[in-house]
């Protein structure tokens, strides 16, 4: 196979952080985080050759967006997996670039799940918005009141039952995000929360509490991706793509253990190809729709032993000012449960894995001391059900 | 089997490979789908075997309908119509005993009364005169 890694690099990123946009469209929000974004890596629209654009709202989304942006590019992905959706976009996007198809291309998502008032965790039939269910798998699933919250609390009270893990473990996952969140001034929720709060508070879909489920807000964002060749002339240090992996997971025809995520069989071609171990990652950006959603991230990318996750979340490692030795950073910008998660997130953990690797924070809190790697991981979809995880790991210089 | 009044819940989409499943729940039975040529179980209901990928060999076989409790959540809110009224609510993933796991609500007991493990049967809930929906509760002592 050709070597990939070093073969691209992100070149430029741009948050728009609105966490409430009712008066904006979707499509304005991906034009203005595109045009930012490209003026962040001194590019330009002539320079886009590839467009790489997730949806749940909007149809078509590679061909409406490139006629919002009135541009023409000549590589189009609107792969659509979930929140993981553009993890899945920057290894495509590696991909085109080192097969010589394109040298830049941008990838940008935007949601108003907000101001729209969509119940992304707790709709039951509808969850995706369809009046007719369709033969298979909904006509199976729907009728019993699934919700996205209720698939994730599913696997959480497994876990418990199998690992003793416990909702306080769980808690510490939310009690870490607030801690970042008060360090990022757009974050949506800035006030310290304590375990005690987290186990006391309501209870959604046992044994998830309020706090263990992510957040609802507006926004949107844009990653440049350029070839090594372009990426030198770039106005910021570039921040290569080292390794990357996909994955897809669902029930198997009824067989398959549910316990074991997407993230088991993306992580390894992704350590692989960027020639690393765990134990490399200075800090690391873990989807986090939910608690449990981290816990079973971090044990099958293979950070500790299946089971171990929630003693590994526990005494502080996740918060970037721990002590511990063997801490690990994750969602330094406060995550999906405290920062924003407008429908899809997986934008996020692209832009701010890439903030940390240019040292954006120096001389503050957020800054996680002298990363030199840091990885990625998207899930989408729903553990216990459908779901998708895209691995990224991505260095500097 | 229990009929439901003013059904407001969802009900499924019935095609040529799932019909034989909703046609038998309509009767009281839990029928699920066995391949001849790899002799593995596959749930949900396909067109085809989902393991060995024969498209010719399918054959449905009525379940025990019995099983266990593989995990569940109580759900405490779902603002749909049909869902709402009904929380707290026990959704399920159910183990049958031919070893296939398929989603389902726990009923006919307190919710807060479920655990992982517990072994439980079929029951049948009549939505309409097509439509007959399979849950599963505890296995009568």
């Amino acid at each position: 196979m050709v070597d990939l890694k070093h073969g691209a690099a992100i070149v430029g990123i741009h948050e728009h952080v609105t966490r409430y946009a009712p008066d904006k469209s979707e499509l304005q929000i991906q034009g203005e985080s595109v045009i930012k974004a490209l003026a962040d890596a001194g590019l330009s629209k002539q320079d886009v050759g590839g467009l790489f654009t997730a949806s749940s709202s909007i149809r078509n989304s590679g061909m409406n967006l490139a006629d919002y942006l009135n541009m023409y590019p000549r590589y189009v992905d609107n792969t659509t997996v979930g929140g993981g959706s553009f993890e899945f976009h920057l290894s495509h996007a590696l991909t085109a670039i080192a097969a010589g198809r394109i040298d830049v291309a941008v990838i940008t998502y935007s949601s108003l799940a907000r101001s729209g008032g969509v119940s992304v965790g707790t709709g039951g039939v509808g969850r995706y918005g369809h009046p007719r269910l369709d033969p298979s798998p909904d006509s199976f699933e729907e009728l019993y009141g699934l919700t996205t919250v209720g698939l994730y609390a599913m696997i959480a009270q497994r876990h418990m039952h199998l690992y003793g893990t416990t909702s306080e473990q769980l808690a510490e996952v939310a009690v870490a995000m607030r801690k970042h969140a008060s360090m990022n001034p757009e974050a949506l929720f800035r006030d310290p929360v304590t375990v005690e709060d987290i186990v006391n508070s309501r209870m959604i879909s046992s044994p998830l509490h309020l706090p263990d489920c992510c957040v609802i807000t507006d926004g949107g964002g844009a990653v440049v991706v350029a070839s090594p060749e372009v990426a030198r002339n770039c106005r910021h240090t570039p921040v290569w793509v080292l390794g990357v992996g996909e994955a897809i997971a669902h029930q198997g025809a009824g067989k398959r253990d549910l316990m074991y995520i997407a993230a088991k069989q993306s992580h390894e071609p992704a350590f692989a190809m960027a020639g690393v171990t765990q134990k490399d990652i200075d800090m690391a950006m873990i989807y986090d729709s939910f608690t449990i959603t981290v816990v079973e991230t971090l044990e099958d990318l293979g950070f500790c032993e299946k089971g171990e996750g929630g003693q590994f979340v526990s005494g502080g490692r996740l918060q970037v000012d721990s002590e511990m030795s063997d801490k690990l950073p994750i969602n330094t910008d406060g995550g999906g449960l405290s920062s924003n998660h407008p429908g899809m997130r997986g934008i996020f953990l692209l832009l701010e894995a890439t903030r940390q690797l240019r040292h954006q924070f120096e001389g503050t809190p957020r800054q996680v001391p002298n990363c030199q790697v840091a990885l990625c991981h998207g899930t989408g979809g729903s553990l216990g059900a459908r779901h998708s995880g895209g691995t990224a790991i991505l260095g500097r210089d | 089997m229990t009929t439901r009044q003013e059904w407001n819940k969802p009900l499924p989409t019935v095609v040529g490979e799932t019909r034989p499943y909703w046609e038998s729940c309509r009767r009281g039975e839990l029928l699920i789908q066995r391949c001849d040529k790899c002799n593995e179980y596959q749930f949900y209901p396909r067109g085809i075997c989902a393991n060995c990928w024969s498209d010719d060999s399918i054959r449905w076989v009525q379940a025990s309908g019995k099983g266990m409790v593989w995990t569940y959540t109580v759900t405490y809110q779902n603002r749909t119509p049909g869902f709402a009224e009904d929380v707290p609510y026990v959704l399920a993933v159910v183990e049958l005993e031919e070893g296939v796991k398929m989603f389902t609500n726990i009923v006919d007991c307190n919710p807060r009364e479920v655990t992982i493990g517990m072994p439980v049967e079929v029951t049948f809930v009549r939505a309409n005169d097509q439509i007959t929906v399979p849950y599963f509760k505890p296995v009568s002592q």
